[in-house]
């Protein structure tokens, strides 16, 4: 038998003042099952709670129906109060009439009494079929994955390993360091690249409480927030780390050459490598594609068809330690995690769509990145520019902003964001490499908005002597030894054509190549350009859709440096706020399927927007959805889609719903 | 609609200073069996000043030839790039009520809204039949730089051609004929048009960047397929070379010539006599007549 307690709250006038309590109070004795219906001037204080509580205890209620403010507001408030009374503290129900009542109807204190006597009548009819409900509880497994080794995921291991737990960072490459090692220096400060970023790899790599995977990636992801369990794999590297001691002289003797990724194609490595001097862990790998022993072992598997590779071997001859493991292969690894941060981070634009600027031909047509290498004292050139064709030094040199951002034709609407600061920051550094040098810097606008950035920028200008032209050059092509840049300046109304040594694009970012499927793996959202999409781009820019995985850095969308160190930190405190508990307790406000309804038309596994609805076949093998309940959101879209309406959510049944409509006629 | 009959929009040019553009073009599409039929009483496109003076009269004028062909029931086919724009852009903007409504009251006949006008350059026509052509004599080693003009890839939206900046039909035609196409930069970028009239030097500065870097490309030869550019790049050589003291010296073709010589066309039959920069001794030298 239902015993039902009815607190209407005045909210000082806030209802009061619209509402006419003592009609309202009146109604509210005469509904079904009413044993109490009282007010309170302020319910959510301490004496008002107090009173609930002894009324509760007093009139031995069961059900409890607070007409006050928005659940939002203070359901949590009012379910501690009701379980402090001894009652379970989802047999509470709000009533609101203040949000959706009296502010709306506050000149009009008939309407406003009449629709509250409506809201509570329907909180009424909802609460009788309450059920008491129970929260789960989850144990934390409390270590967390980072995905990829750039300077955001450095920052996030690094502060999850200092507060205290364990971490596993995966990174795709040979290398920890991302692109910020690529850098020669960074905007404003001219601070150089690798001495701020390599003691960091350091660190990482030194932690104990941090694993080091690289030339890894993640393949598979299940499981929810505090017991995912993730499938890693490991690429065989051929060689044991544990041996190696980095001494080098593999790398140094190996005969086999390739362009190098990380120079961008301006420098060699061999077949075994580290991708640069300060590479962590300094340590090499051999590249499958091209080592002349691996060839040699394929040509033998494919029955000695053509010409037979050389059986070189060289670096296994020469390993100090014996560290060359060429029976090593690819394994996979698997690993529980409570939490996951993604900081797969940014590529260059691939400027070759940019038919107009050669479309990639150009050799004396280069990135902004390209050009980091090339002024780096560890660069393919030791830190002297110059040109690819000819190895001549530019005494003229155009940059041209933009490439790749702002521009919808390329399908690249988005602002790149430092570019405009990059470019700057070129222009001021090859000034300082060569003083003869002459700048020329094509624009659309100078987006210069930061921390001493537009004192930067005007530096280029009065202390470099740059040129700004305010145009996007429609063409440039190549005359003889010359490139000719063709556009216009946008000030002046007047066409220019320079000739210049050299060319600059400021490529712009996009995602890493495969943001895509890693967020498919992981279940979280992504953009029409990969990149992965944040909660709320203002008040949750780490957390995602997903609870326990959280997103960091230029993954998201173009961030500077010391924005993807925020967020890496801000990405670790979330991780260690999920940490400090030993267990989670989860809403039990979800989905129930009832099996001996469910047909198995599975409508809701599609419908679901946090993949917590899988399937399987009962025991009379039918097929029949199933809740994930740690993944369930209880959002209702799969109850609204169940045709035959197997699908409940718990706290707002199908039967609730309708009873609550019903009650205003009946 | 049917596919081997097409409405013929010759333009003015064809039938004054590029007369071998419109024998070339009728003789091979005799030969591959495509029907060209020539509009009647068509009048002018528009392209020189009308659109450039007056909105109305640059739509009205090619929807006029957009409604005759409409009445024949077959694609309507222009051989002059700026013809090819005009009527592109008739078709965009008819798209729009009060324009259609502006023209119907000026062409004093009803537009339907649903017209669904199907332009094509002839070199659309003629790649998208590359494969019916039997090549009698491959123009084996002759290099040919390909050359688009400005107007048809530009808007891409009003005229949906191909790529802006380095398109690849006429490539891809030339090349089925035997011949080399070369890489080049240059393919939509402007000859300077009709300011030869009123802007010559315009007009020989851009032409010889255009001379001037097909050679640098490697070419011998230039393949075009609009008379304006024709007209610019082959009669201006010898003021180009007198300002420029450049020697340029490169035969301009229109591509339904190089078309001919593979087909087994004789030069003569082709107008091959008609150009300013004569073509014959390079065809000579590659042994191709």
């Amino acid at each position: 038998m239902a015993r039902i307690g009815i607190f209407v709250c005045h909210c000082g006038t806030n209802i009061a003042g619209s509402v006419d309590i003592a009609r309202v109070l009146e109604a509210a004795k005469k509904m079904p099952m009413v044993t109490l219906a009282t007010d309170n001037k302020y319910s959510c204080s301490e004496p008002g709670q107090a009173s609930i509580r002894e009324a509760i205890i007093e009139n031995n209620l069961n059900r409890v129906v607070v007409a006050a403010c928005s659940p939002r507001m203070h359901e949590a408030t009012f379910r501690r109060t009701v379980a402090s009374a001894g009652m379970n503290p989802y047999l509470l129900e709000m009533a609101n009439i203040r949000e959706q009542c009296s502010w709306v109807h506050s000149n009009d204190k008939e309407t406003a009494t009449a629709k509250a006597i409506d809201i509570i009548k329907m909180a009424v009819a909802k609460v009788l079929r309450h059920e008491p409900l129970y929260p789960r509880q989850v144990e934390v497994t409390k270590q967390a994955l980072v995905i990829g080794g750039g300077i955001t995921g450095i920052q996030a291991a690094l502060d999850i390993a200092n507060a205290g737990y364990e971490v596993v960072m995966v990174e795709r490459e040979p290398s920890i360091g991302g692109r910020m090692a690529q850098l020669d220096k960074t905007f404003p400060t001219l601070d150089c690249s690798a001495c701020i970023l390599t003691p960091k790899m350091v660190d990482l790599a030194q932690h104990p409480k941090i694993k080091l995977l690289t030339y890894a990636e993640v393949k598979k992801v299940k499981g929810f927030v505090g017991n995912f369990e993730v499938e890693i794999l490991q690429k065989a590297k051929k060689v044991d780390h544990l041996k190696c001691t980095g001494c080098g002289t593999c790398w140094q003797k190996c005969p086999e050459k390739t362009t190098s990724e990380f120079d961008l194609g301006l420098g060699k490595r061999t077949a075994i490598y580290i991708p640069f001097a300060q590479a962590m862990p300094p340590k090499p790998v051999i590249d499958l594609n091209i080592c002349r022993y691996i060839k040699y072992l394929n040509w033998v598997a494919l029955g000695e068809q053509g010409k037979k590779p050389p059986e070189c071997r060289i670096c296994e001859k020469l390993c100090p330690t014996g560290a060359i493991t060429w029976e090593e292969e690819d394994t996979i690894i698997n690993e529980k995690f409570g939490a996951i941060v993604v900081a797969s981070g940014y590529q260059i634009y691939d400027h070759s769509q940019y038919e107009e600027y050669g479309g990639g031909a150009y050799p004396n047509v280069i990135t902004g990145l390209q050009l980091e290498r090339l002024m780096s004292a560890s660069g393919p050139t030791s830190g002297e520019v110059i040109r690819p064709s000819d190895g001549s030094r530019p005494k003229t040199v155009a940059f041209v902003c933009c490439v790749g951002s702002r521009d919808q034709h390329k399908g690249r609407p988005y602002c790149s964001k430092v570019c405009c600061m990059y470019t700057a920051k070129h222009a001021i550094m090859l000034k300082e490499h060569d003083p003869e040098i002459q700048c020329y810097i094509f624009y659309i606008d100078v987006r210069a908005g930061g921390k001493d950035f537009e004192e930067f920028y005007l530096r280029a200008i009065d202390e470099a002597g740059v040129t700004y032209i305010k145009g996007r050059p429609s063409k440039i092509y190549q005359d003889g030894k010359k490139l000719i840049v063709l556009g216009e300046d946008a000030l002046i109304g007047k066409p220019v054509e320079i000739a210049v040594d050299l060319v600059v694009l400021a490529t712009g970012m996009e995602p890493s190549v495969g943001a895509d499927e890693l967020a498919r793996n992981l279940n979280i959202s992504y953009d029409g350009y990969n990149f992965l999409v944040e909660a709320h781009p203002k008040l949750r820019p780490v957390e995602t859709q997903t609870d326990g995985i959280f997103v960091a850095g230029a993954c998201v969308g173009p961030r500077d440096i010391p924005e993807c160190v925020a967020q890496g930190s801000a990405a670790a405190v979330k991780v260690a706020a999920l940490f400090s508990e030993d267990i989670l307790t989860t809403e039990p406000l979800i989905a129930v399927v009832d099996t001996a309804r469910c047909i198995g038309c599975l409508l809701c596994v599609n419908i679901c927007p946090f993949k917590a609805i899988d399937y399987q076949t009962s025991r009379d093998e039918r097929l029949i959805a199933v809740v994930n309940e740690s993944l369930c959101k209880g959002c209702g879209l799969c109850m609204a889609a169940c045709r035959p309406k197997a699908i409940d959510l718990q706290g707002f049944t199908n039967q609730q719903i309708l009873d609550e409509i019903t009650s205003l006629w009946l | 609609m049917e596919k081997s009959r097409y409405a013929y929009y010759p333009g003015c040019t064809l039938k004054t200073s590029a007369r071998e553009y419109d024998i070339s073009a009728r003789l091979i599409c005799k030969t591959l069996g495509i029907q060209l039929e020539e509009l009647e009483d068509w009048t002018c496109c528009g392209a020189a000043s009308a659109h450039s003076i007056d909105y109305l009269l640059g739509v009205a004028l090619p929807a006029r030839e957009l409604q005759a062909a409409q009445k024949l029931g077959v694609p309507l086919v222009a051989a002059c790039a700026l013809c090819f724009s005009r009527l592109k852009f008739a078709a965009y903007e008819l798209k729009d009520e009060t324009t259609r409504n502006s023209v119907s009251n000026v062409l004093k006949e009803e537009i339907p809204t649903d017209s669904n006008y199907e332009v094509i350059h002839l070199v659309q026509l003629l790649e998208e039949n590359k494969e019916n052509i039997k090549i009698e004599k491959p123009l084996r080693g002759l290099r040919v730089a390909c050359y688009y003009g400005c107007l048809l890839v530009r808007p891409r939206e009003v005229t949906n051609f191909d790529d802006v900046e380095n398109p690849q039909m006429l490539d891809r035609l030339i090349t089925k004929l035997g011949a080399e196409t070369v890489d080049w930069k240059f393919k939509t970028e402007c000859c300077g048009g009709s300011h030869i009239l009123t802007r010559p030097d315009i007009v020989t500065k851009l032409s010889h960047r255009l001379l001037s870097q097909a050679k640098q490309a490697g070419a011998d030869c230039m393949a075009v397929v609009c008379p304006v550019c024709h007209s610019n790049l082959d009669s201006m050589q010898k003021t180009i070379e007198a300002k420029y003291k450049d020697g340029v010296g490169l035969p301009i073709f229109y591509f339904t010539q190089l078309i001919g010589l593979a087909l087994g066309l004789l030069p003569k039959q082709l107008q091959l006599n008609k150009h300013f920069t004569n073509p014959m001794p390079l065809l000579q030298n590659k042994q191709l007549i």
